[in-house]
C-alpha cells in the first residue's frame, strides 16, 4: 500500500518585505521594535517558526511548519528579504543596519541597537528536523515503491522475511534515511547508471541509495557506491558471470585518492577485516544491488561451491602515503589525486609470511613460490592476482630501490614454468594442461595479471594475495572507474 | 481497529521491482522425425563430448541437428545467436561439461 505524501506547493512570497524570524533566537528579539518600525512604513510580512504570537504588535504568519523556510532555503534567522513580482531580489541575514536600510530603503532604523548582531540557526535546517522536513518536502523526487509495514510487523523482521538481507540485519530503509543518503551524491535519483546483472534491471540512484542505507552506508560514501555499481555493471567486470561462478570469487573493492582520508576508511591494521564502517558497509551495498536490483541471490543464480566470507563485503583503501610505489589505480590509468575504485574478480585474501628476507630478490622469490599455487600449481594463465604488499616488505623494496615494475617484471620471470611440471599427471596428479605444452614454457600470469597494492598494519613481515577469477575477456577483468561527487 | 502507518514504517523497496513474465514452455514434440534439435555448447571444457555423443543418438532417432557455441561460459549467450537458434530450431539443448 502506497503511503500519499503530498508535497505542498512552493509557498509563493508576497511582495514587499518579508522576514523570517523565530522567539528562540535573541536577534530576533533584538530586531522585534525594527520590525514594529518597517511594518509601520511599508509592506512587510513576517514569518515565525516557533510561535505565531511573536513579535509582538506585527501580523505575523505561522511558519511553524517551516514549508515557507524550507522551500525559500532560509539558513538562519532572522532573514530579510526584498520581493518583487513574486520573486526575491534582495537578502540580509542577521541584524546589520546597514544592510537592512539597504534592502528596505528605510533610513535610521533600530536607534540604540547596536550595529550588528549575528543572527542563529534556522529552524529549517536543525539536523534533528531536517530528515522530516526532506521528507515531508521532497518525497516526490523518489520514485520507488512505497511498502508500508502492518502495525504489529518487526521492521528488521520484515525485511528479511521480503528476502532482501545477505543474512545480517538491515538499516530499514525509510524515505527520510534515502534522502539524507541522497545528500551525498549531486546525481539526480532517477538517474540511471547500470543495468544490474542477473536480471539486467535498470538501476538508479535512488535504488543504489536504498541498498546502502539498508547496508549501513553514511551519504558520504555514496559516490563510492555508485562507482562500485557502474565499475561492476560492465561487460569487461561481467558481475553476471562472477555471480554464477562455482568458484569463491566475488568483488572486491580497491579505493584510491584522498576520499579513501575524508570517509575514513582503513587501509592499515586490519584492512581486510572488521571494525571499520567504510570498509564494511561499501561493499555489502554493491552485493545488496545485485541480490536486490539484479535478483542474484545464492543458490539462484549464484551457484558458488563455498563462496567465501569477503561476498558480504571486501573493500578496503590503499595505504598511498606511506607506499614507495604509484597507487594501483594509476597503475590502470587514473591520473594522480584523482578518487577512483578498481574492482578485481577476487577470492578471500590469503597469507604470504617471510620473515627473514632482507634482499629484494629474496622476497621476490616469496612471492613468486607463493603465487605459483595460485588455484593449482599446475593451472596457468587462467587467473590473475591482486598481491597486497605490507608496509614491512614494501620497506625491503623500497630500501633497495625496486620500483613496483621491477618486481612485477621479476615476478613474471620467476614464474616461467616448464611444461612438463604443467601437463596432466606430472607429480602423479592428473589436473593439469595438456600433453601438447610439455615442451613449451608457460607463464603463470598473462602480461598485466599481477596487480600490487600497498596496505596493512605496519607491523609483520607478511604479504597477502588474493586470486583472481577466469581472466581476460572470456571472464572477468580488473575495472577501475573515477568516483564523481 | 485500524492505525495509520506512521511515516517512519514507511520503506522503500530496494528491488528492481519487476513483473516477472511467466510463459508456459512449448509443448513437448510429438516425435523427433525431421525435427531440427539444436545443441549449444556453452564452451565449458569436454562440453563437446558430450554433445557428440547426444548428436549421435539424435540422428539415430531420425532427427536434424544444428550445432552452436557459446563465445564463453561466463556471460549469457548473445542475443543474434539465441534468435538464430529460436528462428532454425524446434528444440535446444544446452551442455554444461567440465
Amino acid at each position: 500500500m502506497a503511503a500519499p505524501s503530498e508535497r505542498p506547493e512552493r509557498p509563493a512570497l508576497p511582495d514587499g518585505l518579508v522576514a523570517i524570524v523565530k522567539r528562540d533566537c535573541p536577534t530576533c528579539v533584538l530586531v522585534a521594535p525594527v520590525l514594529a518600525e518597517l511594518a509601520g512604513r511599508t509592506q512587510l510580512t513576517v514569518y515565525s517558526q516557533d510561535d505565531p504570537g511573536f513579535p509582538e504588535g506585527v501580523p505575523v504568519v505561522d511558519d511553524r511548519e517551516l514549508a515557507v523556510s524550507y522551500h525559500h532555503d532560509v539558513d538562519a534567522v532572522p532573514t530579510l528579504l526584498r520581493v518583487e513580482g513574486g520573486r526575491e531580489v534582495e537578502r540580509a541575514v542577521g541584524w546589520q543596519r546597514s544592510d537592512w536600510e539597504k534592502l528596505s530603503g528605510e533610513r535610521g532604523l533600530g536607534a540604540g541597537l547596536p550595529d550588528w548582531r549575528p543572527g542563529c540557526g534556522s529552524r529549517s535546517v536543525d539536523p534533528d528536523l531536517l530528515p522530516g522536513l526532506r521528507a515531508r518536502f521532497e518525497s516526490d523526487r523518489l520514485h520507488a515503491r512505497r511498502i508500508a509495514l502492518a502495525p504489529l510487523e518487526d521492521e528488521f523482521e520484515a525485511m528479511v522475511q521480503r528476502g532482501w538481507s545477505d543474512g545480517l540485519p538491515l538499516v530499514p530503509p525509510t524515505p527520510e534515511r534515502v534522502l539524507e543518503m541522497l545528500q551525498g551524491t549531486t546525481r539526480k535519483p532517477d538517474e540511471t547508471i547500470a543495468l544490474v546483472p542477473p536480471d539486467l534491471v535498470e538501476c538508479s540512484v535512488e535504488k543504489v541509495a536504498i541498498n546502502a542505507v539498508m547496508a549501513g552506508c553514511k551519504p558520504e560514501y555514496l559516490p563510492v557506491v555508485l562507482a562500485c555499481v557502474e565499475a561492476a555493471c560492465t561487460d569487461a567486470f561481467n558481475a553476471h558471470g562472477l555471480l554464477a561462478t562455482t568458484m569463491p570469487t566475488g568483488p572486491v573493492i580497491v579505493v584510491n585518492g584522498p576520499i579513501r582520508r575524508r570517509i575514513g576508511m582503513n587501509s592499515g591494521i586490519n584492512v581486510f577485516g572488521q571494525g571499520n564502517r567504510a570498509n564494511s558497509t561499501i561493499g555489502r551495498a554493491l552485493q545488496l544491488v545485485i541480490r536486490n536490483v539484479g535478483g542474484g541471490r545464492p543458490g539462484e543464480v549464484d551457484r558458488a561451491t563455498f563462496g567465501n566470507p569477503g561476498k558480504l563485503s571486501f573493500c578496503f583503501a590503499e595505504d598511498e602515503e606511506a607506499s614507495p610505489w604509484t597507487p594501483l589505480a594509476q597503475d590502470l590509468g587514473a591520473e594522480p589525486g584523482v578518487d577512483c575504485v578498481t574492482l578485481f574478480p577476487g577470492e578471500g585474501p590469503r597469507s604470504i609470511v617471510d620473515q627473514l628476507s632482507r634482499e629484494p630478490e629474496s622476497l621476490a622469490r616469496t612471492f613468486a613460490a607463493n603465487l605459483r599455487t595460485l588455484h593449482h600449481p599446475k593451472l596457468v594463465l587462467a587467473f590473475d592476482v591482486l598481491l597486497a604488499v605490507g608496509p614491512e616488505h614494501a620497506r625491503v623494496f623500497r630500501e633497495a630501490g625496486w620500483s613496483k615494475a621491477q618486481l612485477v617484471e621479476r615476478l613474471h620471470a620467476l614464474l616461467q614454468i616448464p611444461g612438463g611440471e604443467l601437463v596432466r599427471g606430472a607429480g602423479g596428479i592428473a589436473e593439469g594442461l595438456p600433453e601438447a605444452i610439455k615442451d613449451a614454457t608457460l607463464p603463470k600470469f598473462r602480461p598485466g595479471g599481477i596487480l600490487v597494492v600497498h596496505c596493512g598494519g605496519g607491523a609483520g613481515l607478511f604479504s597477502a594475495m588474493i586470486g583472481g577469477w577466469v581472466t581476460g575477456e572470456m571472464g572477468s577483468q580488473p575495472v577501475l572507474r573515477e568516483i564523481r561527487s | 481497529m485500524s492505525r495509520e502507518p506512521q511515516p517512519s514504517r514507511v520503506l522503500l523497496d530496494p528491488t528492481g521491482e519487476r513483473e516477472l513474465a511467466t510463459r508456459a514452455p512449448l509443448p513437448r514434440l510429438p516425435s523427433l522425425d525431421g525435427r531440427t534439435v539444436g545443441l549449444l555448447d556453452i564452451a565449458k571444457a569436454r562440453g563437446d563430448l558430450f554433445l557428440d555423443r547426444l548428436e549421435a543418438h539424435l540422428l539415430e532417432r531420425g532427427a536434424k541437428v544444428k550445432r552452436y557455441r557459446k563465445p564463453t561460459f561466463t556471460k549469457p549467450a548473445p542475443r543474434d545467436l539465441r534468435q538464430q537458434i529460436a528462428v532454425e530450431c524446434d528444440a535446444v539443448v544446452e551442455a554444461l561439461a567440465d
